[in-house]
């Protein structure tokens, strides 16, 4: 049985065998309440929070927050990789509008392409012609760029303008990574793509 | 600048060196397998973040030991830093500059500059491309450590681009979609390629003529000469160092678009930096396989020394790099020993390592160490 923990721990991401093992015995000998605690909220968690339906963002209903904030200018999408990026715009206050979440980024070398992310989605919401910017706030790294460039080939005969967010992100990095202010300025100075 | 200090701690066969060296030249002599090579690839590790005879760090690292640490004191002009790096195979190398971390060890590639040769760089001259693609790499980041970022960004695009090739036949079912991905891989290649190429080309202009002189110098006036490098590109004949990296842009791009179907077929990016070579011809004929093995050990040490002379003077005075020559000497007639010695007396700090030291010639006065098993002690 204690095998079996170790086996699943290893499963999730970031964990190596080594570590896993380490939390593992570390569950052993800790407090019972803690361990339950964990347990409760990891279920909880599971059932509970879900992603918006509109935007892939994490929700506690249909739909999250942000889109539901009638105040936010529907007419700019800043797309992202993942959920905990919209933590690290918000945290910039300096995007007014709403937001799409891809689920990752296009990477070859993981088998992810434009059909495993939530390209489809995005298309579907920028038929209806509401929305006339699209920020590309995909991570400031390789695959990050390609998600971009790809992005914004495709969606150039709907004549949106495409902005990318301005140089001065740490390169290579992660965007949750960038501090409110260098975000801030990014989004500030974001310029029109040109692919 | 020089080495005043050297430390090691479980790198390769010692277990604990401290060893102070002075500017100018240090011979170290020892029986085979007592670690004079060692010696000198713990330097070039600081200077490069690799070794220069194997890809992995586990055989860095003392049997039975976890990791290895390498540390020296570089004196620049009179200011001396302290640089290290842990080595622990299977993880991050952690660095450090004056006894503070960085977060990257990449953050220290220039603070110790080397030109090292060694008895593998004979695959210079009879090895495959990829041998002489790597050495103009790594002279490339020597020169500009910011190229360490545009060569791992080049490798990161052809990896994925790879894989994306590699997966032709679904790429074929599925259509449309796929290719334009490939367009997007496409499009960074060419633009990190141009990169990669107009520095190499710019290098190997500026080190031609470097090489020549360094050959012409070893070889005296009767050896069959002159040594000539050129920069062979897998896509186009004489590309000027010159040109625009938009232009090379284009030149890629146009190139890649022309082979995009035997690249699907074939599953591998045949267009790009990662396909060219270094030509290296001796007279009138290729090195390759003409040259006589005395001529292409001096051949390739003319590479290391035209590389010398390169960041010499691209550095500016007391910033030229680390000389270190491994076995250099038993494998050369008695002139070019000579030829060799005037040469190398002249640099800031040169560490020479030889087994027999009758093999060494005499005007190389300088320091002297012995080289025991796991010791290295200064000789009166
Ligand atoms: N990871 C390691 N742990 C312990 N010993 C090692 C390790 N790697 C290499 N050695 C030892 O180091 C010695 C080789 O040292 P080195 O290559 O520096 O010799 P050398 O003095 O240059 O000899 P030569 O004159 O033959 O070139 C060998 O005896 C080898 O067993
Ligand atoms: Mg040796
Ligand atoms: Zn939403």
């Amino acid at each position: 049985m204690v095998q079996d923990l170790i086996d699943e721990l290893g499963r999730l991401p970031g964990i190596g065998p080594k570590s896993a093992q380490r939390i593992a015995f570390h569950v052993l000998t800790a407090d019972p309440a803690d361990v339950r605690r964990l347990a409760h909220l990891l279920v909880e968690v599971k059932e509970k929070v879900r992603f918006c339906v509109e935007c892939g963002n994490v929700a506690q209903a249909e739909r999250c927050r942000i889109c539901l904030d009638t105040r936010r200018d529907p007419t700019v999408l800043c797309v992202v990789e993942e959920p905990k990026d919209i933590v690290a715009v918000e945290r910039s206050r300096e995007f007014r509008g709403r937001y799409h979440v891809l689920g990752g980024a296009i990477s070859p070398i993981d088998g992810i392409g434009p059909d495993d992310l939530r390209v489809k989605e995005l298309m579907v919401r920028l038929t209806d012609d509401v929305v006339t910017e699209i920020i590309l706030a995909t991570d400031p790294n390789l695959e990050g760029e390609a998600t971009a460039t790809y992005l914004a080939r495709l969606v150039k005969p709907m004549g949106l303008r495409v902005t990318r967010l301005a140089s001065g992100l740490p390169v290579g990095g992660d965007l949750e990574y960038a501090d409110e202010i260098t975000l801030g300025r990014a989004f500030e100075g974001r310029r029109v793509l040109d692919v | 600048m020089y080495l005043s200090r050297l430390e090691l701690s479980d790198f390769r066969s010692y277990p604990s060196l401290a060893v102070e060296l002075p500017p100018g030249v240090s011979l170290f002599l020892g029986l085979n397998g007592r670690g004079k090579t060692n010696l000198v690839e713990a330097v070039g590790y600081l200077a490069t973040l690799a070794s220069h005879r194997t890809g992995t760090d586990a055989p860095l690292v003392r049997a039975g030991c976890d990791s290895a640490l390498v540390r020296a004191v570089v004196d620049h002009d009179g200011r001396p830093v302290q640089v290290e790096v842990l080595i622990t195979p299977g993880k991050a190398n952690r660095a450090r500059v004056n006894r503070g971390p960085v977060s990257r060890p990449r953050e220290i590639l220039g603070l110790v500059r080397t030109v090292l040769f060694a008895p593998e760089d004979i695959a210079l001259i009879r090895g495959d491309p990829g041998e002489r693609r790597r050495f103009l790499d790594e002279l490339l980041v020597l020169r500009s450590p910011r190229m360490a970022g545009v060569r791992a960004d080049y490798d990161r695009v052809l990896r994925q681009r790879n894989a994306l090739l590699k997966s032709a036949g679904a790429l074929r079912r599925t259509g449309r979609g796929d290719l334009a991905t490939l367009d997007v891989w496409d499009a960074h290649l060419a633009r990190t390629g141009a990169e990669l190429l107009g520095a190499r080309l710019e290098l190997v202009a500026d080190l031609a003529p470097l090489v020549a002189q360094s050959y012409g110098r070893l070889a005296g006036p009767d050896a069959t000469g002159p040594a000539r490098v050129a920069y062979r590109s897998s896509v186009a004949r004489d590309l000027d160092p010159d040109q625009s990296r938009e232009h090379l842009t284009g030149v890629l791009a146009e190139e890649l678009c022309r082979r995009r179907r035997e690249e699907v077929e074939r599953g591998v990016s045949l267009v790009g930096p990662h396909r060219d070579d270094l030509t290296a011809t001796l007279g009138e004929q290729p090195a390759r396989g003409y040259a006589s093995h005395g001529e292409s050990w001096s051949f390739a040490l003319a590479l290391r020394l035209g590389s010398y002379e390169l960041l010499r003077s691209s550095i500016g005075p007391g910033g030229g790099p680390i000389l270190l020559l491994d076995d250099v000497f038993a494998e050369l007639d008695s002139s070019r020993r000579e030829a060799l010695a005037r040469v190398v007396r002249q640099a800031e700090q040169v560490l020479v390592t030889a087994a027999v030291s009758a093999d060494v010639p005499e005007q190389l006065a300088g320091a002297r160490f012995e080289v025991g098993a796991g010791t290295v002690s200064r000789q009166p």
